[in-house]
């Protein structure tokens, strides 16, 4: 395994130093932006004395609060129907051969190469016209808002959670699953005892990616959304105009507490995933787990 | 032989012998092309939800965008879809827009170089060390991007404005205070920041799954850690070297966000060039036909790199 | 490569497809309005009555520009809803109402509302239903931008001007946009200077710089505007139009070119207000107003003009620009706004050479392009 590698002497602690000089980096604005955020001042850059005024605030702005809902809601569902969609094209796109394989290969990469803005445009022409349609043909009154973010967030997240699923599916070890075939279990069956839970991770791990791209968005959610539907990242940018306030830093060291909480419960599921995947080194387990059902 | 594998025999012999012709019929070509075209079929379905979607919510509105490109603007502004004509492509060549776009690759370029250099050694490190630690590493690389990424970059802006820590601790030193906000170095160290994680990633995976003992064996026969590092390490992590090349080249082309706020907006870059044809000139024929000159480019080093480096990402 | 091409290939069908079916994108090229369209008795909201209401208000406004106590207080009053929705810029704005939006209230600038009156996007101040309408001082009635009948109803003005911190620029600097653009002058100036990011403010200070009117459209005055700010950047440490007022109090810059309300908020703010000055250069500057608007594809009308009618009540409208620190376009509401902001714009309308930015058609390509080369 990878520590019997391990490089030796000083070249491990030079990899160390590395390591912590990177960290360093990656938290050196975190530390300043969590800080700032018990700042009593009302400019960001300048540190008078420390209070939890920002906090109190927070929780009262109403519009703060809205915006933070909206994130939720849209994160929520985008991160589920993408993850399910994306997961279903990357099996499609690694492990069977079908006509139009080859475009829809292509296609799935179109998410990842178009600039923000071309994609926000082109959301907010088609959805216009598209509802304008669906008006005239069958009275259908839709309105840009929730559930157009939503729509578009699905749209981009699909490509990222595929391509993390497809490179864990890449790696992983056919003859499973034909194992699986070879004790009569069925498609299903295998998917659901084999496939599901070793790729697991890479599932967890586009989750995860979409989750994290839906509640950063900012270009996009802006042109699609409509009349009460702003969320946080766009109400943050519409603030920027009329003065950045340590409000924001103390919605974000909330935000980044949360998600730290929620990385912890999916680590236990995770735990939980791969002592299911443990037991695939126990065949008489596994027919006993396909015959029963 | 496997510890599993005589309990599998075993069991094997201890089931009854099938019976059912369906299953015991011997195969035949056209057996074969049948199961094979269920194969695709049930590839096909599989695939048809996100297929239907894409096409929907990407491939249509691009194509619309696509037709804008040839489109007209009228004197208000409005995109006017007649008189088609090819001036906005025509404008591409002009010598304006070959300098921003230039830059914009320059910048991108050197972000994708610098992010590769400092995440491979990272990436080495957390790979090399035991399960449990390689995920709380991991863990802790991205919970600094759970944050707002507005507020990551204003937060940057403090740190490298002239009353910043950095400046300070020169001071303190008993140097001058230094501004490295609205430079290019800023605008590089915002880029590198809010990229890494996309490059760190895809080189761990690459790094992780590798068969390590090709190196033990390297070693073996003499080779030193550096030599078998060069000719075993490195050509087996390239597809993770590619991944993140890509996930990295990519936005930083079209980046605006980032290059405003951290470099004073003292440069045009393309993203920002871009979204100032859609917003302040609404000229959007011309910024439909720049964002299909960057989707074009960054399609050709998409090819590029796969063809240099790794089957898939 | 060849999965590419036929990739491109059915991009091409689609779009032809689509482009074939869809009919006009973007709004009508003949100056129709987009969905949602007016009612047949001809203008949207014209038989609305004073004080009526039918249904909650799509409120869609510049962020952190209405006091949220007037607008629960105005909630109270009439018993309807009022759903706040932000944007950032006059052009984004435009966009989502050309691709066909729906709001029942929107706050453009002054070219916007000229802009969009051209294209058929407003309908009508209905006077009835908005008496207050009256309380608007002369000067804001009868606008280049919207000659009668009014489209518009005047929200806040302000104008566009420098901010300067005299403690490290001294007492004796020129009242000018040299303090801008002359390198000679910036080169001294401890962290650069700071202008505003956007192609019509930034030529346009230019152009008064050199004498021309920020309106101008002459190709020669633009290059030379565009070569003045070229060979400014020296000093110039950021394109700013967000963080002017931030920058300029923190000590990042010496000099910041920005809105009005913005630069009082800011330097009042500041632990030496004294260090500081907003100066009107004395070429001339950008006087800007933003205006409440009824899009022609409103669907609460009623609601949106009694708004408009409560904003333009005098005490409301006092109580507004004590909020924002704007400047009130309304004349009964002057006896009730706080001393300082009355001092604070009271020299507006006898500074020399001040323009509102109007609308020039395709040149607006030019000052996008022109501005692009400036930054080199």
């Amino acid at each position: 395994m990878n520590e019997g590698t391990r490089p030796r002497g000083w070249v491990d602690r030079l990899l160390a130093l590395n390591a912590w000089v990177v960290y360093l980096f990656f938290y050196a604005p975190i530390i300043l932006l969590i800080a700032f955020s018990f700042n009593d001042n009302d400019n960001v850059g300048i540190w008078t004395q420390p209070s939890l005024r920002w906090y109190g605030e927070m929780f009262q702005d109403e519009r703060v609060m809205g915006a933070l809902r909206n994130s939720l809601i849209v994160a929520f569902f985008a991160t589920i129907v993408s993850t399910v969609l994306g997961t279903m094209l990357a099996i499609a796109l690694e492990r069977y051969r079908f006509r139009g394989r080859g475009t829809l290969d292509g296609i799935a990469y179109l998410p990842i190469i178009i600039p923000d803005v071309t994609m926000a445009v082109m959301l907010l022409i088609f959805f216009f016209q598209a509802f304008g349609m669906l008006d005239d043909a069958l009275g259908i009154n839709l309105s840009a808002g929730l559930l157009t973010i939503t729509l578009a967030h699905i749209a981009f997240c699909i490509s990222f959670v595929a391509i993390v699923v497809r490179a864990r599916l890449s790696q992983l070890d056919s003859s499973l699953e034909e194992a699986a075939a070879d004790l009569y279990a069925n498609r299903w069956q295998a998917f659901r005892k084999v496939t599901l839970p070793l790729i697991a991770p890479g599932v967890a791990g586009g989750a995860l990616l979409a989750l994290t791209l839906s509640l950063d968005d900012v270009v996009v959610t802006q042109f699609v959304s409509g009349a009460g539907s702003t969320t946080l990242p766009v109400y943050v940018f519409g603030l920027v105009r009329r003065g950045v306030t340590p409000l924001i830093n103390a919605v974000s060291t909330v935000m980044l507490v949360a998600s730290m909480v929620l990385v912890g419960i999916s680590l236990g599921f995770q735990r939980g995933a791969e002592a299911r995947g443990q037991r695939l080194a126990d065949p008489e387990g596994l027919l006993e787990e396909i015959s029963a059902d | 032989m496997e510890p599993g594998g005589r309990q599998t025999g075993d069991l094997l012999m201890a089931a009854p012998p099938i019976t059912d012709p369906e299953v015991t019929a011997p195969v035949t070509p056209e057996l074969e092309h049948a199961a094979e075209k269920a194969e695709a079929r049930r590839g096909f379905l599989i695939a048809l939800p996100s297929f239907f979607y894409l096409v929907l919510l990407f491939v249509i509105p691009l194509g619309l965008v696509f037709v804008y490109s040839f489109a007209t603007r009228d004197s208000t502004g409005l995109t006017v879809l007649e008189d088609w004509n090819l001036e906005s492509y025509k404008r591409l060549f002009s010598a304006e827009v070959l300098e921003i776009f230039l830059r914009s690759l320059v910048l991108a370029i050197l972000t994708t170089v610098i992010c590769l250099v400092v995440c491979y050694p990272f990436a080495f490190y957390i790979a090399t060390r035991t399960p449990r630690v390689r995920n709380v590493l991991l863990i802790l690389v991205m919970i600094p991007f759970w944050s707002n990424f507005l507020v990551r970059t204003y937060a940057w802006r403090v740190l490298l404005g002239s009353e910043g820590p950095l400046s300070q601790l020169s001071v303190l030193l008993g140097g001058e205070p230094f501004r490295l906000l609205f430079t290019n170095v800023a605008v590089l160290i915002g880029l590198v920041y809010g990229f890494m994680p996309f490059m760190v990633l895809p080189l761990y995976a690459a790094l992780e799954r590798m068969d390590w003992r090709l190196v033990e064996a390297a070693r073996d026969l003499y080779a030193d850690g550096w030599t078998a590092f060069r000719k075993v390490t490195l050509p087996l992590s390239m597809p993770g070297v590619v991944a993140g090349s890509i996930l990295v080249f990519i936005p930083s082309l079209g980046a605006y966000v980032t290059p405003a706020l951290l470099g004073g907006a003292r440069t045009v870059q393309m993203g920002d060039y871009i979204v100032s044809q859609f917003l302040a000139a609404r000229n959007w024929p011309f910024g439909s036909a720049l964002s299909f000159a960057v989707m074009f480019v960054m399609l050709l080093a998409t090819i590029f790199y796969f063809r240099a480096g790794a089957k898939t990402l | 490569m060849r999965r590419m091409a036929r990739l491109f290939a059915s991009i091409m069908v689609f779009a032809l497809l689509v482009a074939a079916c869809g009919g006009d994108e973007g709004g009508g090229s003949d100056g129709t309005t987009a969905e949602g369209g007016e009612s047949p008795a001809g203008a949207t909201g014209a038989d609305c009555a004073l004080d009526q209401v039918d249904g909650d208000l799509n409120f869609y406004n510049w962020s952190e520009y209405m006091d949220p106590e007037l607008v629960t207080a105005f909630e109270e009053q009439y018993s309807v809803d009022v759903v706040e929705d932000f944007y950032e810029s006059n052009e984004a704005l435009l966009a989502q109402m050309q691709a066909g939006a729906v709001y029942d209230l929107i706050v453009p600038s002054d070219y916007m509302v000229g802009i969009m009156i051209d294209t058929g996007l407003l309908a009508p101040v209905n006077t009835t239903a908005v008496p207050n309408i009256g309380n608007l001082a002369a000067q804001f009635t009868e606008l280049p931008y919207d000659p009668g009948p009014g489209y518009s109803a005047a929200y806040q003005y302000g104008t566009t001007g420098l901010g300067v911190n005299v403690s490290v620029v001294g007492d004796d600097f020129p009242r000018s946009w040299d303090l801008l653009f002359d390198p000679e002058l910036t080169a001294d100036f401890p962290g650069g200077v700071s202008v505003l990011n956007d192609p019509r403010e930034a030529m346009g200070a230019a152009l008064k710089n050199l004498g021309y009117s920020l309106n101008d459209t002459d190709l020669a005055h633009l290059q030379e505007a565009s070569d003045l700010i070229s060979a400014g950047m020296g000093g110039i440490a950021t394109f700013d139009s967000d963080q002017y007022d931030e920058a300029l109090v923190a000590g990042e810059v010496a000099v910041s070119h920005g809105y009005s309300g913005n630069m009082i908020v800011g330097i009042g703010g500041a632990e030496n207000p004294d260090d500081f000055e907003y100066v009107l250069p004395e070429e001339g500057a950008t006087l800007w107003i933003d205006n409440m608007a009824v899009p022609a594809n409103a669907e609460h009308p009623c609601t949106a003009f009694t708004f408009m009618n409560y904003v333009l009540d005098a005490e409301n409208g006092a109580t507004l620009t004590n909020w924002n620190y704007y400047g009130t376009p309304n004349e009964a509401a002057a006896e009730f706004v706080d001393q300082e902001v009355i001092d604070f714009y009271a020299p507006t309308f006898d500074a020399e050479g001040l323009e509102i930015i109007e609308d020039t058609g395709d040149y607006e390509i030019n000052f996008t392009d022109y501005f692009a080369t400036a930054k080199g």
